[in-house]
């Protein structure tokens, strides 16, 4: 689903921040991306999730080399892909139900069409409760479960998490980390960015591991 | 998705959205209704719009006011007869008043009578002063077509031959300096003009600007979700246009009281010295159709202004965010 041959990255006429990098995203995968910080986990994210431009390489994203796409064809692939940013990024004007229903409302979709979906992903989450209020009065954990839901509502064919776990202690982060296990049994493949070998340890999943550069691939 | 269909499919969701607005189905705005630096912005956008609309009224009133002193002046000649000895000066002046009425260009000619040339020499004579038994020189008051005036070099010496003693004021010297002045008048008020309207632009476009950084998250956040350019950039743009059109509006709204307050008052003291005084250079002080116009075209000039910049910016940052190379970076 996603391809990286040879994929190289550096800012500006620095050295390469990523060298080398051959990997697949296959459809209804699983996998961590991990390695210690300022290993270039949020710019492989970035790449992934088309916000940033490789300086060599090759990178199919859904059947598309992502070179000889135009910024027109951008939003159709990007709707196909859920982020699931560390700061959440959540529209602090807007209650719960709003912000998860933005990628819906910004596709033109009719709010009865979509609003028992939007209801019931966010029951899903456990936020049941929370549908009506704003960013600002929920906590760290439920910031996270409404970023999550917000990248999920329109199905798309791969998530892409970064730092999920990084505001919230250990019983919730088993929480969400379940959520992401049903999610990929759902069908959507997973990409968690995280540093958090607690969580890596409780499941039996590949490990893409960036270390000075390089990618190593644990399957 | 084709350019077609993603049209298609834009024109099919800006239909939903109407007819959902018209169901009373209110969603909230993406863009947040107000803030601080949205009121900032207002706020600025409406005294700038108000200086400019102050300026546009005063260059409006200063070209009318110098239009009307040149027709005023340029459609009149006069006929001076200074006396001379065994000059029969009624009928010299009829004289001259046939031959103006006889010369192509001229409407009307009208001689000033004893009691109007006393009246005019009043100030430096005093009252009831015989002028039968002085030298003083009579006028004939000529009016001519403005559009087809007359030949005057052959009017001139067709009064020199019937009476020498006639002399003929077209007044070119005062019309030739009031027109310069006039002129030059208009041209610093279009110059003042194009300043405050530059001021106003650049600043209408550093305040959208200064309140579109507020907001730099919710375009990434939209981009992030997969909205599409046109998406992103008409919400900014309705949003702006919403803004920059109640400010520009509060700003110009107030300069047109301010005209017709000034009008009403000038009016209302007409009989007073300051209003004499005032009505002596401005006529009446009254902004024409031009001058309010010009304001309303002000109002929406700048409201239009307002959103293009916001579309504008968050187009650039699109581009910023959208697939950076490091390599550009």
């Amino acid at each position: 689903m996603i391809r990286f041959e040879n994929v190289g990255l550096r800012y500006d006429m620095g050295p390469e921040v990523l060298r080398d990098l051959s990997f697949e995203i296959r459809r209804q995968s699983f996998q961590f991306l991990t390695g210690p910080s300022g290993a270039g986990k949020t710019s492989l994210l970035r790449m992934l999730f088309l916000a940033l431009r490789p300086t060599r390489g090759l990178i199919t994203v859904l059947g598309r080399d992502v070179a000889t796409l135009s910024r027109k064809d951008l939003p159709s692939i990007r709707r196909r892909i859920g982020v699931v940013f560390q700061d959440f990024r959540l529209l602090d004007h807007m209650t719960t139900y709003e912000n998860v229903a933005l990628p819906l409302r910004v596709r033109g979709k009719e709010e009865r069409e979509y609003r028992q979906d939007v209801v019931d992903l966010i029951k899903w989450v456990g936020l049941g409760e929370r549908l009506h209020a704003l960013p600002v009065v929920l906590s760290g954990g439920e910031k996270q479960r409404a970023a999550i839901a917000r990248a999920l509502i329109d199905q798309p064919d791969v998530l892409l998490a970064d730092e999920p776990t990084g505001n919230v202690d250990a019983p919730l982060a088993r929480r969400l980390l379940r959520l992401f296990l049903e999610l990929n049994r759902s069908g959507t493949a997973v990409v968690i960015a995280t540093h958090d070998l607690g969580l890596m340890e409780q499941v039996d999943a590949r490990r893409l591991i960036l270390s000075e550069g390089r990618l190593e691939i644990y399957d | 998705m084709t350019d077609t269909a993603a049209i298609t499919a834009d024109v099919l969701s800006r239909a939903r959205r109407i007819a959902s607005r018209l169901k009373g189905e209110r969603q909230t705005p993406i863009v947040p209704a107000g803030n601080v630096a949205g009121r900032a912005m207002a706020t600025v956008i409406a005294i700038m719009t108000f200086l400019a609309a102050l300026t546009v009224g005063a260059v409006s009133l200063v070209g009318d006011t110098a239009a009307r002193w040149q027709n005023d002046i340029s459609d009149e000649i006069t006929i001076q007869v200074k006396p001379a000895e065994g000059l029969d000066m009624p009928q010299a002046l009829e004289t001259a008043r046939q031959i103006a009425l006889q010369t192509p260009g001229v409407q009307g000619a009208s001689i000033l009578d004893e009691a109007a040339t006393g009246r005019l020499l009043e100030p430096w004579l005093g009252e009831g002063v015989d002028l039968s038994e002085l030298p003083v020189p009579r006028l004939v008051i000529v009016s001519i077509d403005t559009e087809d005036p007359p030949n005057f070099a052959f009017m001139r010496t067709e009064l020199k031959e019937a009476v020498p003693q006639a002399d003929l004021d077209d007044h070119r010297a005062w019309v030739s300096r009031l027109v310069t002045m006039a002129r030059t008048v208009v041209f610093i008020g279009v110059f003042v003009l194009s300043l405050v309207i530059v001021a106003t632009t650049l600043t209408v476009i550093f305040a959208t600007r200064g309140a579109m950084s507020g907001n730099r998250h919710i375009v990434e956040v939209l981009h992030f979700v997969g909205a599409r350019s046109s998406f992103i950039a008409r919400e900014f743009e309705r949003h702006f246009l919403r803004l920059g059109l109640i400010g520009a509006a509060a700003g110009g709204l107030v300069a047109i009281a301010l005209f017709a307050m000034l009008g009403s008052f000038t009016a209302a003291n007409r009989q007073t010295p300051e209003a004499d005084q005032i009505s002596a250079l401005f006529g009446s002080f009254t902004i024409g159709w031009t001058g309010y116009a010009g304001v309303l075209l002000l109002i929406a000039t700048v409201a239009t202004l307002t959103a293009l910049t916001s579309r504008w910016t968050v187009m650039r940052h699109l581009a910023e965010i959208d697939m950076i190379s490091p390599v550009e970076n």
